[in-house]
């Protein structure tokens, strides 16, 4: 473990913004991907439970 | 199955693998595979998530600000993975004419887009406190850019056309002629003087970081790859289903 306390962390010397703003960014686009995927499998899963395919 | 001979094949490898080829037997394979790669995708990246930010050093340049490079490099890098690979599957339609290769091709564009708009957003979060800019007309930046641009046309095209073959020759099209841009991305920091700072990693020099900081990022890259590999073949999935049932969702649509 490279940190000596939580705070230190966080506050990533000064650069915490920028570094918690890029995983942040990262990881929320996958997660939106995601969910993309989710509602086009719901969408087609709908349609083939209503019989229109 | 123009131009090949299925039993040749067959004799040759004892493995039928032209099988995997239809979108029929490919289905319930991607089906099967699809919650290892998640899994794998999973536990690579929680790991990679640990050696990057809890176990890898201090930079002794950039401070703690360096630590962008365990989502940055990764996602930069499936950018233009994913694209080579989308115009490789473009090329095995046209050549082959096989249906699912045009609709792996199509697969892989959203993840391949969604990385390059990490890429560059991640970037602009490493380049403002750095250079003191959130982005600079850079070879390395602008050339980005354009595979952004290339992935839209990509996805523009598709939508454009009506007819799902035409769309997929088409869009198989700009996605080849488009795949120059990606050496272009790749070399520019060589070619041209650039902001960006040169290659991370190297296959003809000694790794310039510390082995813990490049083992925390290939870890990161793996798991994206996982990752990627898991929604893609989600992604055929729907799309076989789609194809499949296409006369049906018009109808529906009208």
């Amino acid at each position: 473990m490279y940190w000596h306390s939580f705070q230190e962390f966080i506050a990533m010397g000064g650069y915490g913004f920028y570094v918690w703003s890029s995983f942040g960014i990262t990881f929320l686009a996958m997660m939106i991907e995601l969910w993309a995927l989710k509602k086009r499998r719901q969408r087609i899963a709908k349609m083939s439970n209503e019989g229109t395919i | 199955m123009s131009g090949l001979n299925m039993d040749t094949v067959k004799a040759k490898n004892g493995i039928n693998w032209l099988k995997y080829a239809s979108p029929k037997t490919f289905y319930p394979l991607a089906g099967r595979l699809i919650p290892w790669f998640s899994a794998g995708a999973f536990l690579l990246i929680a790991y990679g998530l640990y050696l990057g930010l809890l176990v890898a050093p201090t930079d002794f340049q950039q401070g703690e600000g360096y630590r962008i490079i365990f989502v940055h490099v990764p996602a930069a890098w499936f950018s233009m993975f994913l694209y080579l690979l989308m115009a490789g599957y473009a090329v095995l339609g046209l050549v082959l004419n096989a249906k699912l290769s045009y609709m792996m091709a199509k697969a892989i564009a959203p993840t391949g887009a969604m990385f390059t708009l990490a890429a560059l957003v991640t970037g602009s979060f490493w380049g403002k406190p750095m250079w003191g800019a959130w982005w600079v007309w850079d070879a390395r930046l602008t050339s980005e850019l354009i595979l952004l641009f290339l992935y839209i046309g990509y996805f523009s095209l598709q939508s454009a056309i009506d007819d799902t073959n035409r769309a997929d020759k088409a869009s198989a099209i700009l996605a080849i002629v488009g795949a120059i841009n990606v050496p272009i991305i790749y070399f520019s920091v060589k070619w041209w003087n650039t902001l960006h700072q040169g290659a991370s990693v190297s296959l003809t020099k000694a790794p310039a970081m510390a082995a813990i900081m490049l083992q925390g990022m290939l870890v990161m890259a793996l798991g994206f790859w996982l990752y990627s590999v898991a929604v893609i073949f989600a992604r055929v999935r729907c799309e076989i289903l789609e194809r499949d049932n296409k006369a049906a969702l018009l109808r529906q649509e009208i």
